[in-house]
């Protein structure tokens, strides 16, 4: 199966069913998309289908056939970070970090669907991804950092 | 194959044979930390006894692993050791096996630290790089911290109970204002400086004032093979003191943050070495389950497949992932389950069966079945003061980390290299070496930088798991725990009841106060009021139904829920401000300036609670930390919802406020879940929700505003800030409930799963 991840095709062979989430960590060596519960409920595994947040652990690979695959390794390509990236460093917006990757994929895809989010639309769009340690006011203030207003 | 890791080329390290009892008491300026509190520690994890390790190295091996250049430490002499190092230290030519962290100051100038310490996300390893910079007079950028490499990095009994800023980092100043003398003595034998001359010490760069002169670090340590160890008993040169500090005290990143957010940083699960295999476990159905049969014809039949059996463990490895989920489908099991209770019977099974010999009213809890008394709880009732009586209880959670328990094992003549996520690597080790019946000295353990653990990582169990099915399997196998796995067969923070009965006079002085908690644990289970009669008794349960351990703050949270709790309730019934009674029975001054700065920021009494908004405090002390916590809470809706929280701190100085605020902010976040959705459901011996889908966490939605006032004492020594701070949510939250409705709810968590 050919999948297209970060801008390049990749002849993978893939089991029936196989997630998406394994495809990238196992076959492809991409590791920074993380596994937390296979369920969809917890957001570590968040990557970009065609520009959008996607759940990779609840997307059978062969359904991301086709589509654009973008992953935390695909967003600062040449080394620069993203300015969500940034972003989150300048915020320190974690802690043991495990959760990054899939909030930095859902501020990227929050932001690119709604440039300015109030508040409240920050909450409803980043309420699928979940950090243990608790550092959710950090992340907001990195979202609104990202955006360009005042963090 | 992602990348390669290089196959274990482990320096000389013998095992120790001492292995008296040595104790564990306090060292170091102002450590407050008793013997009784640690050992209290250790044996709420379930540990007892010393672990019998030496670390040796010879100073051949040392140079070899290391490079050229200069090797300072400190000696931890017999009966001074503390977590971190073991006791012995006789003089010897090479390194001696015991001492504390270690740094390296290599021939480039880059120092490396050694500690056994690990990085769980709770930032020490940027706190640990401030305070080496701070005394060694060193830029931060050119410190490496090497942590939890039990091959490399001296004994250390687990990083947990907010001991590695009190403890770990006191000796890493020492050690490193040692090298900084160190280097400055043999710059002044370098330039032959006068003995009047004052040199001085400033990025790596020591200057001699009287001529202008200068020499680098790497200059001073280039070629050289120099060992300095100060004993235990050496007065160490004199530590900056915290009001001085230019790069401790100041809010520091983490130093390798970007590796987060690029994804680049390898935790246990993305390890990999060539030719590894993925790893799988089959689960009995259920806790205390017997495997009485197996068929595993037709998993063997898949191609790549091996099945490992050996007793009670049956696993399979294979080439990939789903096939070796399939080769554990294909397992066909039998076993034997022993009866169980069922959730409703918690509570009363946790009072029913006392674990014999092991209660008491300590710190810790020991001491031979005696409560913790004072005065006469007798001669005090007869007084006629007005009593209450309330009971708590407190459900089992999880810690659930967002990285699931997962380690990749390889053996390599006889001896094993395991990388896993573990808070104690050196228990990792002794207990590989036990599972495995091997010694010590073949057995390495890694730590990479953790997906969290929450007090929740103390074990090894997927390290062994994957160490067995790669021994099985003859080739390296990575095992990763599914989160169902996590929820099931990891440890819970123990559940428990806590009976409180006090007596109060009518001026507010309370006169009596008993507490009884059962099976949660002794931590802060003293109250901090000045009480004339206390009766104060901890009671461990005998074989309690789920398997439990050490959780963040340990059983301080539900010992303050309990006691703040039952202190509002007190309060109110005699007509008192909860604030001002709090501090009517109190004297601890840095406890009543916690309570006073939370009250201020929060505006304590500048509105009162109506029935759909309510405002609670609480707060206590406990590891050298003192808090107080205001809430607000909105009570229109279907559940209780926290709208904002206020917290004050005090730990002493604060080594890095970025990292401290971060953690005081998660502790809140985290303690909302305990306190009012987290429960786990069990029914004679199975987990009913084992998954994130049944078992709500503290999301985006349930975060409230939260202040922090950090009161940053200067003229104290510096105390962790990673637990302390959950404790005050939990019972502001029910005094808040309190005030707004009038209904007292004295359950851990509040609110049931919506």
């Amino acid at each position: 199966m050919k999948l297209l991840v970060n801008g390049t095709e990749h002849e993978v062979e893939v089991a029936p069913g196989e997630p998406l989430l394994w495809v990238l960590r196992n076959r492809l060596g991409l590791t920074g998309t993380k596994y937390g519960c296979g369920e969809g409920q917890c957001g570590a595994c968040t990557v970009l289908l065609d520009g959008q947040a996607a759940k990779s652990c609840r997307v059978a690979a062969s359904n991301a056939a086709g589509k654009k695959i973008t992953t935390i390794e695909g967003l600062a390509p040449e080394g620069k970070l993203h300015v969500v990236q940034e972003a989150f460093l300048a915020e320190e917006a974690f802690q043991c970090g495990y959760c990054t990757p899939g909030m930095v994929m859902a501020t990227v895809s929050l932001l690119r669907k709604t440039p300015n989010p109030s508040d409240a639309q920050i909450v409803e769009g980043m309420n699928g991804n979940l950090c243990r340690c608790g550092t959710y006011p950090r992340i907001i203030a990195a979202v609104r950092r990202a955006m360009g207003g005042k963090a | 194959m992602k990348r390669k890791i290089e196959t274990p080329t482990a320096p000389t390290v013998a095992q120790g044979h001492n292995y008296a009892d040595e104790g564990v008491r306090a060292t170091g300026e102002g450590v407050r930390a008793t013997r009784d509190s640690f050992d209290s520690e250790l044996a709420q994890h379930k540990v007892s006894g010393p672990v019998p390790y030496r670390f040796e190295l010879e100073r051949r091996d040392f140079f070899k692993l290391m490079g050229c250049g200069l090797v300072v430490g400190i000696a931890v002499r017999n009966g001074a050791a503390q977590e971190s190092g073991r006791a012995g230290g006789q003089n010897r030519e090479s390194m001696p096996e015991d001492i504390a962290p270690w740094i390296h100051i290599a021939e480039t100038g880059e120092v490396t630290v050694y500690t056994g310490k690990v990085e769980v996300g709770q930032n020490q390893r940027t706190a640990l790089t401030q305070q080496v910079a701070e005394e060694l007079h060193v830029a931060p950028e050119s410190i490496s911290m090497l942590m939890g490499d039990t091959d490399l990095t001296p004994y250390d009994a687990g990083t947990f109970g907010s001991r590695t800023t009190p403890q770990m980092g006191t000796q890493l100043r020492k050690v490193s204002a040692l090298a900084r003398e160190t280097l400055i003595t043999l710059a002044a034998q370098r330039m032959n400086a006068g003995k009047s001359d004052k040199l001085t010490a400033e990025n790596g760069v020591v200057r001699n004032p009287a001529t202008g002169k200068k020499i680098t670090y790497g200059e001073l340590t280039h070629g050289q093979k120099l060992v300095k160890v100060a004993s235990g008993d050496d007065d160490p040169p004199p530590l900056a003191s915290p009001a001085e500090w230019r790069v401790a005290g100041k809010p520091m990143l983490k130093i390798d943050g970007r590796a987060f957010v690029t994804g680049e940083h390898e935790y246990t699960v993305d390890q990999s070495l060539p030719e590894m295999l993925v790893g799988k476990v089959l689960r009995p159905p259920a806790f205390r389950s017997t495997l009485t049969s197996l068929d595993d014809s037709e998993a063997k039949q898949i191609a790549g497949v091996t099945v490992v059996r050996d007793g009670n463990f049956v696993g399979v490895t294979a080439p990939d992932l789903p096939t070796a989920e399939k080769a554990l489908k294909a397992l066909k099991a039998e076993w034997k389950t022993e009866q169980q209770i069922t959730e409703s019977e918690l509570f009363s099974y946790l009072k029913e069966h006392p674990e014999q010999g092991r209660s008491g009213g300590g710190e810790g809890g020991g001491g031979g079945g005696n409560a913790y008394t004072v005065g006469s709880i007798e001669k005090a009732r007869a007084d006629g003061a007005k009593t209450f009586e309330s009971s708590y209880t407190i459900a089992y959670i999880q810690h659930a980390p967002l990285e699931p328990r997962a380690a990749l094992a390889h053996w390599t003549d006889g001896k094993v290299q395991v990388w896993t996520g573990s808070q104690r690597p050196f228990a990792v080790k002794e207990e590989l070496a036990q599972a495995f019946h091997i010694p010590q000295s073949s057995v390495r353990v890694v730590i990479p930088d953790t997906g969290s653990a929450y007090g929740g990582k103390h074990t090894g169990e997927a390290a062994i798991e994957a160490a067995r099915l790669a021994k099985g399997a003859d080739k390296p196998v990575k095992l990763i725990w599914t989160r169902e796995e996590e929820f099931t067969w990891a440890y819970f923070r123990p559940a428990g009841v806590a009976d409180v009965k006090s007596a109060v006079k009518s001026d507010g002085t309370i006169t009596v106060w008993e507490f009884d908690n059962y099976n949660s644990g002794p931590a802060a289970i003293r109250t901090p009021y000045n009480i004339a009669n206390q009766r104060i008794q901890f009671h461990p349960t005998e074989a309690p139904p789920l398997r439990q351990g050490s959780y963040r703050g340990l059983a301080a949270t539900f010992n303050h829920f309990a006691r703040e709790s039952h202190m509002d309730e007190v309060a109110r019934a005699i007509g008192m401000d909860p604030l001002q009674f709090r501090l009517k029975n109190l004297t601890d001054a840095r406890l009543r300036a916690v309570f006073e700065a939370a009250a201020e920021r929060f505006g304590w009494g500048k509105s009162q609670s109506t029935k759909e908004r309510g405002f609670g405090i609480a707060g206590g002390y406990e590891k050298g930390g003192y808090m107080a916590t205001c809430v607000e809470v909105a009570l229109g809706g279907p559940e209780i919802q926290v709208r904002r929280v206020v917290v004050a701190w005090d730990c002493g100085p604060i080594v890095n406020p970025n990292g401290v605020r971060n953690q005081i902010m998660g502790a809140v976040v985290q303690g909302l879940g305990g306190a009012l959705f987290e429960t786990i459901h069990f029914d004679r011996g199975r987990v009913l929700n084992p998954h994130f889908e049944g078992y709500r966490m503290p999301r985006f939605s349930d975060t409230p505003e939260i202040e922090i006032v950090v009161l940053d004492r200067k003229e104290v020594p510096p105390f962790g800030a990673g637990e302390t701070p959950i404790m005050g949510v939990a019972p502001a939250i029910a005094n808040a409930v309190h005030a707004a409705t009038g209904n007292r709810i004295r359950t851990m968590p509040m609110q049931k799963l919506v």
